[in-house]
């Protein structure tokens, strides 16, 4: 990268006007002549056999377009895909409509089509639908249980897959420890709520057999070639277009139910058809984000070395597989030795069905898992020690200099310095201080917790998933830019564009950025994993190179001087020594039209597009320390303080990382403190609207602290590492970390999440009694 | 989030209104802020038959002082009660109470008679509107009556308003003296109403000495109401962090407390406890620094 001006600099999202603005064009603002509105029609058990559906009153209800059930539907529309998984995994059928029985509360069982949606919602209700319920289970572990109710009669255990991952000699680490740490964790089911839900618009235009789907979706090119399967289409007659898309968090990185549904229903009428996801639908049948509950035991050495650990998990899948439930957990396994060198680690995971909607991606995908497991029981043994947390983390690092570093789980780490972004954190929150302040305030019976977390993730997924990017400086002068990301708020529009402008010398404001129509992008992947810049801004600055490689040539053509003795600058072909002799990469653009122009054999215009797949993984680290104060007596949590200390390796532009960051930390307190998905025995849901379900509010956040280091990566030639899901991923545990430490004179040692205020009151209660009972 | 098919009426008066409400009885719903009924409508909890608007029937808005009382007309938003000067000065609980009630956006819409009548047994006016020995104004076909709001609310969703009856006012007593207030909640994490809100209001003689006081509370049961023994054990006594504590201790006798996802029963009376001395503290505060 040459010295640049845009690349680094704090620049405003260029789609902010236009979304602040309320002029973005979302999956609901697409308005067709003739378009039909969809609604469903949900199963309330959570496990029943359909012995009938009457849908008769349904039919003849006026401006009701058609009815569809699952039997109907079921030769019609191929089965909802799953990619990832190892040979354990056991796929059950799983249909747009359910067929003969209902495997989780709110799967879909019939569908109306209808003029209006007030008609569709209305003749929905006039559906009979008889059910015959079968016993349910919504407890992963006692799904396990012999005699379980059995999901999908193929497979009576209940399991889903299985994944193991063992490296190093962990009998000896267990040997030669001077102490055993043990911890039950409990990563809760969480609800990603992107703030637009789901939505699907299908329209097939016969005459051209061309089937445009638009929908709420990060990964529209994946999405077209799913669909072109499941409806047997060529896929050059299938094109999808995601608009504008209101956040994902992964909940979009997924082929549903309800999307080829519609794009059957448009083939099926001929006639645009309409279905934008309600939230309660959106809670029910959009997919869930963690779910696991694990065992896990650290072998450890008085001065905090660790030499072993061992992870028994259960991922709670649901019903059916979506499209990567089964790689997520075995994600956990690949990140559980976090920051830390650990000789030997064994992970088993058990993949679980449940009367339940699926889990799948949810921000962070598995690494929020992992930190969580590795940083908690960090905490457990530097408590269990006797030893500062801070001093049990650092003897664990590896150093600078042992990068690119290998763990036991058989990733290596690109690059990192661990140390140095604690220290800084520590530094900012003073630490030393509020060790002091802790103390004294605890002789007054007031309760400062201070939580660090030091994480490492995985990013830029990935070697064997490519990223697409063409340039092109159009005649007139503008440069157009086409990514096979799709970002969905993350703001590659300004991103990109600062990357091309600096790399071709071009004002910011001549270079647009298009993603996300898979008629105008010929191809892609999509946006998940933190990997739109690490991958995808990769394959747009390559484009952007030979672009500007293509326009040397062509310079030198024109000016007849030797490629090397032209020198680039501002924008400029100039030659060497003869500053006025130059031509402008624009002014070559539109020369570039005319063959005559060019050497012998170039073809006309300047345009290059690129496939970037990276070589390995990137691996983003940092370090955050939360401050709390907790009341005893009622649960209350105040956070006082919250400091960040990231490195997403280089930024392009401050202000979108310090978005994510901010975004990222408080979705991850969301899980600490107050997000919980809850289904009850009979697999019904009890947290189904946002009345039930807590999301973090503005309103009881501290300002956060950020800050940064910049370890570059070497896996790319910018050495940007990612940042869509950092903060999420260490905030957990830093939060946690700091209730439990607030109320380390109680004897608690673990809360699960969330920390509601009735379980830390009972926590301290119990604590208290336990006190008086030994006394 | 679509409700079913229903009529749509907008009287332009407050007769006009009852006489709607009356033909139609309980087929009939009154819209006011529509910040309750509005949500149930669109998940079909609540399917009326014909809404009856009420937002254009002149008069039911606005803060007045009238006969040494405060007059609060039913559709008065929260918002405008959060922000009113009279208020502030004659019966600053009301200010305290609103300024607690969901976020902004509800404060514009939501209204005191709306959610009074709508009776959430976890909604936050009624412990203001107990605490302070509210009248409820409520015109029906035979004229108008008042109720004392102690009278009004009978159990969740559930109140002493007959069918063809309208809320038009809320009529409060005007502070004088050394009084003081307060309306300390533990809003619920997701909806923000009160796991449990507890609204004290009182005045302070000689020696702080407590010469009238009232607490409303809710959340903590099936309805809101007022808690009597507390009251009692302060009223004329000199207020004590001891007694106060011991006092509030008793909040929850007698009371059979919610529970939900939220809150168990056990910690919901907890919290009514330490609530109450806090609310009542407070007010005590409030109520000393006063001349």
């Amino acid at each position: 990268m040459p010295v640049s001006k845009l690349v680094g600099a704090k620049i405003k999202r260029r789609e902010d006007p236009k979304l602040l603005c309320g002029l973005g064009q979302y999956v609901d603002d697409v308005k067709l002549p003739g378009m039909c509105h969809v609604a469903l029609v949900r199963s309330p058990y959570a496990h029943a056999k359909i012995t009938k559906i009457d849908a008769e009153a349904a039919r003849r209800h006026p401006g009701v377009v058609a009815v569809v059930t699952g039997a109907e539907v079921k030769d019609e529309i191929g089965t909802l895909p799953v990619s990832g998984g190892n040979e354990t995994l056991r796929v059950p059928r799983h249909y747009v409509l359910a067929v003969d029985k209902v495997c989780y509360a709110g799967e879909g069982v019939a569908a109306v089509v209808a003029e209006d949606l007030y008609t569709a919602r209305d003749a929905a209700d006039l559906i009979q639908v008889e059910y015959e319920p079968l016993p349910v289970v919504s407890d992963p572990e006692k799904a396990l249980a012999p005699g379980a109710p059995v999901i999908h009669p193929e497979w009576p255990d209940n399991v889903a897959f299985r994944s193991d991952l063992k490296h190093g000699n962990l009998a000896r680490a267990f040997r030669d420890a001077d102490t055993v740490v043990k911890q039950r964790l409990v990563h809760q089911r969480l609800a990603p709520i992107a703030i637009e839900p789901r939505g699907v618009v299908a329209r097939y235009l016969a005459a051209e057999k061309e089937l445009t789907v638009w929908s709420s979706t990060q990964i529209p090119h994946m999405l077209k070639g799913h669909l072109s399967q499941m409806l047997k289409l060529p896929e050059d007659q299938v094109r999808v277009i995601a608009p504008e898309v209101g956040g994902g968090f992964g909940s979009k990185l997924n082929v549903y139910a309800e999307e080829g549904l519609l794009a059957y229903l448009a083939l099926k009428l001929n006639r645009p058809v309409k279905w934008i996801e309600a939230r309660r639908e959106n809670i029910r049948a959009t997919i869930h984000g963690r779910g696991q509950v694990g065992e896990v035991e650290a072998a450890v050495k008085n001065d905090g070395t660790i030499l072993g650990l061992q992870y028994k998990v259960i991922a709670d899948i649901g019903a059916y597989h979506q499209l990567f439930t089964p790689a997520i957990p075995p994600f956990t396994g690949l990140m559980l030795s976090g920051c830390y060198k650990i000789p030997a680690i064994s992970i088993e995971v058990t993949g679980v069905f449940t009367n339940k909607m699926a889990t799948d991606a949810y921000r962070g995908a598995g690494r929020p898992e992992a930190t969580y497991v590795i940083e908690r029981i960090v905490d457990r043994v530097a408590r269990e020690l006797g030893l500062d947390p801070v001093k049990v983390r650092k003897k664990n690092f590896p150093a600078p200099k042992e990068f690119p570093f290998k763990t036991a789980t058989g990733v290596t780490y690109d690059s990192g310095n661990y140390e140095r972004t604690l220290n800084r954190a520590l530094a900012l929150a003073g630490y030393n201080k509020l060790r002091a302040d802790q103390k004294r305030l605890r002789s007054r019976a007031r309760y400062l917790g201070i939580g660090i977390s030091t994480y490492v993730e995985i990013c830029a997924m990935g070697p064997g998933m490519w990223e697409y990017g063409k340039v092109e400086v159009e005649p007139g002068g503008r440069v157009r830019v086409l990514s096979g990301a799709s970002p969905h708020g993350q703001g590659q529009r300004t991103s990109f564009a600062q990357i091309v402008a600096d790399e071709l010398g071009v004002a910011l404001d001549d270079v647009t950025v298009t993603h996300g129509d898979t008629a105008v992008v010929p191809k892609g992947i999509g946006t998940f994993g933190s990997r739109a810049t690490a991958v995808g801004g990769i394959a747009v600055y390559q484009a952007a190179e030979k672009v500007k490689e293509k326009a040397r040539a062509i310079a030198s053509h024109l000016l007849e001087v030797d490629p090397d003795d032209l020198v680039f600058a501002g924008g400029k072909f100039t030659v060497k020594g003869v500053p006025k002799k130059g031509l402008t990469i624009q002014q070559i653009a539109e020369r570039a039209q005319d063959k005559k122009n060019l050497p012998p054999g170039m073809k006309p215009g300047l345009a290059a597009d690129v496939t970037f797949e990276p070589s390995n993984y990137t691996f983003p680290f940092g370090a955050h320390v939360c401050v709390v104060e907790v009341e005893p007596q009622t649960g209350k949590i105040t956070i006082n303080k919250y400091v960040a200390v990231d490195d997403c390796g280089k930024v392009i532009n401050p202000l979108l990382v310090d978005g994510q960051l901010q975004g990222g930390i408080v979705q991850g307190l969301g899980q600490a403190l107050h997000e919980e998905v809850i289904y009850d025995e009979d697999g019904q849901l009890r947290t189904g609207s946002l009345m039930e379900y807590a999301l973090p509010r503005a309103s009881g956040l501290p300002r956060l602290q950020l800050a940064r280091t910049e370890t570059p990566s070497p896996v790319n030639p910018l050495g940007i590492k990612g940042v869509g899901e950092a903060g999420t991923i260490g905030s957990t545990p830093a939060i946690v970390n700091a209730v439990i430490d607030a109320l380390a004179p109680f004897g608690v040692t673990h809360i699960d999440m969330p920390l509601t205020a009735e379980k830390i009151w009972r926590a301290c209660r119990q604590a208290k009694a336990t006190a008086q009972a030994q006394r | 989030m679509i409700p079913a098919p229903f009529d749509y009426l907008a009287p332009e008066t407050l007769d006009e209104a009852v006489r709607a409400l009356a033909e139609n009885g309980e087929r009939a719903k009154l819209l006011a802020g529509g910040h309750s009924l509005l949500p149930m409508m669109k998940l079909r909890l609540v399917n009326p038959a014909v809404l009856i608007d009420l937002r254009r029937v002149p008069g039911l808005r606005g803060v007045r002082e009238r006969g040494g009382k405060l007059v609060i007309g039913a559709l008065t938003t929260h918002c405008e009660l959060e922000s009113s000067e009279l208020a502030l000065q004659k019966c600053p609980l009301l200010c305290q109470t609103a300024r607690a009630i969901g976020d902004v956006q509800v404060r514009n819409c939501g209204t005191i008679g709306g959610s009074l009548s709508h009776a959430d047994p976890a909604a936050d006016w009624p412990a203001a509107i107990l605490a302070l020995g509210g009248e409820l104004a409520l015109k029906g076909p035979a004229g108008e009556r008042s109720l004392a709001a102690a009278e009004f609310f009978l159990g969740p969703m559930a109140t002493a308003a007959e069918p063809a009856e309208i809320m038009t006012e809320i009529r409060v007593p005007v502070f004088s003296g050394r009084c003081g207030s307060a309306y300390l909640k533990v809003p619920q994490p997701a909806s923000g109403f009160a796991i449990v809100g507890i609204a004290v209001w009182l005045r302070l003689g000689r020696n702080n000495r407590c010469e009238d006081i009232g607490i409303g509370v809710t959340g903590l049961a099936a309805k809101p109401f007022r808690a009597a023994a507390v009251e009692k054990s302060l009223r004329g006594s000199s207020l004590s962090p001891k007694l106060i504590e011991e006092s509030a201790a008793s909040v929850a006798n007698g009371i059979d407390p919610l529970e939900d996802l939220h809150a168990s029963a056990e910690f919901r009376a907890h919290l009514a406890r330490v609530y109450a001395a806090r609310a009542i503290a407070k007010a005590a505060r409030s109520a000393s620094q006063r001349r």
